[in-house]
């Protein structure tokens, strides 16, 4: 493409007047599409919020003090041997033991509640989608309707998607910054991440953990939608004719990044268990038993087996 | 023959490395050149590279430390400009794998080659000074321990030409690191280059303890200890506790890589988790090792130029021992994302958090200190009020990080990467330049220029906010790191803020070097004649400057914490009239050689040479037997020669009765 | 006057080596001689007492580099992928006998320390080549039952497992074989120049570090053969 100087300078400035003009869509983390990222950034909110009410009197006071007793300033009072004093050394001690205790009460709930493995709370039915993270690419496997698409997953509106994921590859970890919580993806490995959108729109998804050259390709879409939308999306992706057996499977495995959105009609159903024992790793069947991450909290074992 | 390496290993094909290595190879030239033409290579030899001095091994230590400083910011202003401009249909001028190289080399280099050895280095200057020693306790293992880490040092600087360097971040997560998806000599250029210094590192560590606890002078006790030879202590008690686990796991790594176990891959049970456990049981000390010498030197600083003692020495010498054993509980807090259980999760969340009590505490004594002072706002000074605010707003970021939840949203964001650089640059960065400014006159024997390093300053602290602040916005707009290329408009324009920051940092880098340069040569007229040039209150500026080779040429009795302070309320001097011989260690090129085969032995395990490598392991073992065998390593120097040292310091008193 | 410690003409105080040690006492002398500014080392500096401090502090750092070890056998030991187990692999009475070397050689260790506190040189270079015999037994009974593993198969890339097994204990082989070269080159020193300052203070850590192996071993031994087999 050419461009003229003018359209540089342009290009240069414009951005400059759009981040003065940021939508709320652009704060990803602080303008959350679903429950789970309100509850992460009420979390980050509260924190900043306790942790200002000293940081900040911290701050203003140390510029008043190095100010007011600047070596120029006679008059200030000066006390060379002044170093002690049990009262002010407890509200020393005190002020931070006060403020992180209030923190780890909040840690230690919100790690409870929200974490990625605990199934979210509603009278309506999860969905169950899995999520494989290969170089550098997301496919995305609806094993309840044997449809597979390569990035871009649809969700509807409403209703608790379990995202069952596991890696293809090396560590990656699946992350929609809108939606809240991500969590690593690793081969032979199954975690969950719960999630719920509360407004249609799409979101991007991404891997949040470093994975070689194509990392920065491995760019999803998240496309929260109607119930009948929904369901129109997912016969729009079983209308594919392309099937996701072995072949297709070991072409898709090859390394390949800002990969276009593939819909797979068919796919073979027990696919997401053979990446997760590892029958489909490089260097062929392995008979190797897959690790299941539990939660270890009170929901019990997630894993499949 | 050659292994795994070929003339195809060097990248003349690339333009970037190839000015990179020209421009390198310049420098190194002109260097050798210059040595050669003044003719002073028995000098280097005998007086620096052999030395086992601690001041000059201190400097040497301090000088690799500001070269790989140049050699780290080099690499991250080119991230920074490949960020700002690959975006959208602009790819950058940075192909990913190149651009995996540099913030793997980034990263490594700056905690590996700069930070520490600035540290070491100022414990070095320092440390012997302010307990009243002659030396540290093994001189010769600290001149091995440099030079190993030297050897380190160039291994990574050696991948910039030969070969490449790691492309897989700078801790070298498997399964990316292991051999089916790093099939190159990167990652053997990383895991050598890092137990070959982390050899020397741990060497450090275990002479330092030794120095610290034995060699003191008499009269300072524990509690009378300055409270940068405190946090040293720590520090280097961590180091000996965590850097063993660096080698177990690294050494896992390369066994890995090179007999095809199946410590962390993908296959036949490997567990890459255990990688990054173990990997974090040393990376999280290793942070606190970096900041715990610098919170000394603030708490050095802070007293002298406020001329009031240090408030509240026993809260702050306990909040050093309680960071200390708490960094060693906290691994976990660096992946909460990967599937721990709830509980496991707030327990490392909360145990994170309980380590901003005794940093609180540190923050408040400082305040204290400067509360009812008469403050001094020389250059030290200044970086130690910009260090109090950067850091404790770092230190704010780290406690949400610290939240599991928060962190499910933030980890491996650029928030993070804001986060980690506003308490490594706002805390270890700040205070090695307070530090240098305030024992430059000790280390070198003038004070540096004021004017450039004021300039110097602003430019940094300008420049880092500039850079930082918009990262910390990024990363709440879904921003990750380590991206090449990314398509989201909003971020563009931060991405080129932050551009400029590295830009303004950049001008305060050419400012210090411009101060460098400059001091030495106005070193006559900022020459530091009194010892003491910022009326101090410990040891160390009771010595001449810069120090003379046998330190103390009479121990001095302590009677209390500031020690030198409470001489000089008692009106003591410390001249003598009578000396006696002392007794010195002698130079010796042992370290000097082990570090070289070292080298050479990582060389060729790197590119498969093994008869180069089986020869380099021979000559590591004949030269530490063939040493073992050597009795000539002291000397004395006699009390006439110590007494014309003094005098030419005027420290000589008149017989008195 | 304590021990430690003299006063010089010029009422200052001179110490005898190692002077840390005796700032306890070195302050109790302040009193008797008013406020002295100085004290002075005597000239002959005997760094003994530094040397096996720093000794300990690499001890306890090597032993953490075992915990490293360890820790990662305990995780990884369950992973077979497959193939053989502990107890598929592992011949108790063989490993006993190994075992037996080692900590009868730590028991002639001891031996060689008394003589050498007893200033017996030809003793001390005796027991020391008798440890030196039983320490060499145990690294070829340990070469030869690897040898005996990678022939049917069981080799270090074959399972999780086996590699942590083959590190661990491998690794304790290295440093036993360290061991031997340290002790080869101290029985030369001694033979060379006996038992002097310096080559006591050597032995004294040569030993220390021998001890701390068959330490090593006894954790070796108990966690992956005897669990191993018990299993």
């Amino acid at each position: 493409m050419k461009r003229t100087s003018r359209s540089r300078l342009l290009r240069l400035i414009l951005p400059f007047s759009a981040t003065l003009l940021l939508s709320g869509c652009q704060w990803a983390v602080l303008n959350p599409a679903g429950p789970i990222g309100v509850a992460e950034k009420w979390i980050i909110d509260t924190a900043i919020g306790l942790m200002l009410l000293v940081v900040a009197p911290v701050i203003v006071l140390t510029l008043f003090i190095v100010w007011h007793y600047r070596a120029s300033n006679t008059k200030a009072r000066y006390e060379p041997d002044w170093c002690h004093s049990t009262k002010i050394e407890l509200t020393m001690w005190g002020i931070p033991i006060a403020i992180v205790c209030i923190l780890s009460v909040i840690a230690w709930r919100s790690s409870h509640q929200l974490s990625p493995f605990r199934p979210i709370l509603s009278n309506v039915k999860p969905v169950h989608i899995e999520a494989v993270a290969m170089d550098w690419k997301w496919l995305f496997i609806y094993p309840n309707h044997n449809i597979a698409s390569v990035n871009e997953v649809a969700m509807p509106v409403g209703v608790p998607v379990v995202f069952h994921i596991t890696s293809a590859t090396v560590m990656n970890s699946f992350f929609i910054p809108r939606l809240g919580s991500q969590i690593y993806a690793m081969a032979n490995m199954q975690t969950a991440d719960n999630l719920v959108a509360s407004a249609p729109g799409t979101y991007r998804g991404i891997s949040a953990n470093f994975s070689g050259g194509g990392f920065s390709g491995m760019v999803f879409n998240v496309k929260a939608m109607s119930e009948s939308d929904y369901k129109r999306w997912l016969a729009k992706a079983g209308s594919s004719t392309r099937t996701l057996n072995d072949t297709e499977y070991l072409a898709l495995d090859k390394p390949s990044s800002d990969v276009p959105v593939t819909y797979y009609g068919h796919v073979n159903p027990d696919l997401f268990a053979q990446i997760l024992n590892g029958r489909l790793a490089p260097g062929g069947p392995l008979a190797m038993k897959a690790t299941t991450i539990t939660s270890g909290g009170e929901m019990g074992p997630i894993g499949r087996d | 023959m050659f292994g795994k390496l070929t003339l195809s290993a060097i990248p003349y094909t690339n333009p970037i490395i190839m000015f990179g290595v020209g421009l390198l190879a310049l420098v190194i030239l002109s260097t050798l050149g210059a040595i050669t033409y003044f003719r002073k290579w028995k000098y280097l030899w005998t007086e620096w590279l052999t030395s086992v001095d601690h001041k000059k091994i201190g400097i040497m230590y301090l000088i690799l430390a500001g070269l790989m400083l140049l050699r780290g910011f080099a690499d991250a202003i080119m991230m920074r400009t490949q960020q700002a401009l690959s975006y959208g249909s602009n790819m950058g001028y940075l192909p990913p794998g190149h651009f995996d190289q540099i913030f793997t080399a980034h990263g490594t280099i700056m905690i590996f080659f700069m930070a520490m050895p600035f540290i070491i280095g100022l414990m070095n200057c320092i440390v012997p000074l302010q307990i009243g020693a002659r030396d540290v306790a093994f001189p010769l293992m600290n001149n091995l321990s440099l030079w190993l880490t030297a050897a380190g040092a160039m291994l990574v600087n050696v991948s910039l030409a030969i070969g490449n360097f790691s492309r897989t971040g700078w801790l070298a997560y498997p399964p990316l690191s292991e051999l089916h998806y790093s099939p190159g000599v990167g990652v053997d250029y990383y895991i050598w280059a890092l137990q070959v210094a982390g050899v020397g590192t741990t060497l450090s560590g275990v002479n330092f303890i030794t120095t610290i606890l034995k060699m003191r002078a008499p009269g300072m006790k524990m509690m009378r200890m300055p409270v940068f030879t405190w946090t040293s202590l720590i520090a280097n008690v961590l180091i000996v506790a965590a850097f063993p686990i660096l080698t177990v796991t690294l050494g896992l790594l390369a066994m890995d890589r090179y007999v095809g176990t199946h410590f962390f891959t993908n296959a036949l049970g490997g567990d890459p988790m255990m990688y990054v456990n173990l990997i974090w049981i040393w990376g999280h000390p290793e942070v606190y090792i970096l900041i715990l010498p610098l919170f000394g030197v603030y708490g050095e600083i802070v007293p002298t130029f406020s001329g009031k003692r240090l408030f509240g020495y026993t809260s702050m010498v306990y909040a050093t021992v309680a960071i200390g054993l708490l960094s060693l509980l906290v691994w976990l807090h660096h992946f909460f994302t990967m599937g721990n259980s709830p509980g496991v999760n707030a327990f490392f969340g909360i145990s994170t958090m309980f380590i901003a009590i005794p940093t609180g505490v540190k923050v408040f004594n400082w305040m204290l200190t400067m509360y009812r002072g008469r403050i001094r706002l020389e250059t030290p000074m200044l970086w130690t009020i910009a260090f109090l605010i950067t850091f404790t707003i770092g230190g704010m970021s780290g406690m949400l990080l610290a939240e599991p939840p928060a962190d499910f949203v933030l980890h491996n964001s650029l928030f993070l990467i804001a986060h980690f650089h506003n308490v490594i640059i706002g805390g270890v960065v700040f205070g090695v330049f307070a530090g240098l400014s305030y024992w430059a006159p000790k280390i070198l024997g003038f004070k540096l220029n004021d004017t450039l390093g004021r300039a110097a300053f602003w430019c940094w602290v300008v420049g880092f906010y500039v850079a930082f602040m918009p990262l910390y916005v990024l990363g709440f707009m879904g921003a990750t790191r380590r991206m090449d290329h990314y398509n989201v408009p909003a971020w563009h324009p931060l991405f080129v803020v932050a551009w400029v920051g590295a830009v303004i940092i950049f001008a305060g880098i050419i400012l210090q070097v411009a101060q460098v340069v400059v001091s030495i040569r106005q070193r006559e007229q900022n020459r530091d004649l009194t010892g003491d040039p910022w009326n101090g209150r410990t040891l160390e500026w009771a010595l001449p400057s810069p120090a003379p080779a046998y330190n103390f040429a009479r121990t001095p009795v302590v009677r209390d914490r500031d020690a030198f302070w409470e001489m000089k309320q008692r009106g003591v001097e410390l001249k003598s009239s009578t000396f006696v011989p002392i007794h010195m260690p002698r130079n010796k090129a042992t370290g000097f050689i082990i570090g070289g085969f070292s080298f050479l032995l990582a060389f060729g395990m790197i590119w498969h040479i093994w008869w180069l490598a089986a020869i380099c392991l021979a000559g590591v073992l004949g030269t530490l037997i063939r040493h073992a065998f050597d009795d000539d390593r002291d000397y004395y120097l006699g009390a006439d020669e110590v007494r014309r040292t003094e005098d030419l310091h005027g420290r000589v008193q008149a017989r008195s009765v | 006057m304590s021990k430690g410690s003299m006063v010089m003409q010029d009422g200052s105080l001179a110490l005898k080596p190692g002077y840390a040690d005796h700032a306890a006492d070195a302050l109790r002398d302040l009193h008797q001689t008013g406020d002295a500014v100085f004290v002075d080392v005597e000239p002959h500096h005997e760094p003994a007492s530094l040397i096996q401090l720093g000794f300990w502090i690499y001890l306890m750092s090597d032993c953490l580099l075992f915990s490293g070890l360890f820790a990662t056998y305990a995780v990884l030991h369950g992973h077979t992928a497959g193939g053989p187990t502990p107890s598929q692999l592992f011949d108790l009475p063989y490993t006993l006998t190994e075992t037996m070397f080692l900590l009868f050689s730590s028991f002639t260790c001891g031996l060689a320390t008394l003589a050498m506190n007893a200033d017996k040189k030809n003793a001390t270079l005796g027991w020391l080549a008798v440890t030196f015999v039983l320490g060499l037994g145990f690294v070829i009974m340990e070469v030869h039952e690897f040898v005996g593993m990678v022939a049917i198969g069981a080799t270090a890339g074959r399972s999780a497992f086996l590699s942590c097994f083959f590190t661990l204990v491998g690794t304790h082989g290295l440093h036993v074989t360290c061991g031997l070269i340290f002790m080869a080159v101290m029985m030369a020193a001694v033979a060379k120049k006996g038992l002097t300052a310096t080559n006591r203070a050597r032995l004294n850590c040569m030993m220390l570090f021998w001890h701390f192996l068959d330490i090593i071993w006894v954790g070796v031994f108990s966690l992956v053969y005897l669990s191993g087999v018990v299993h």
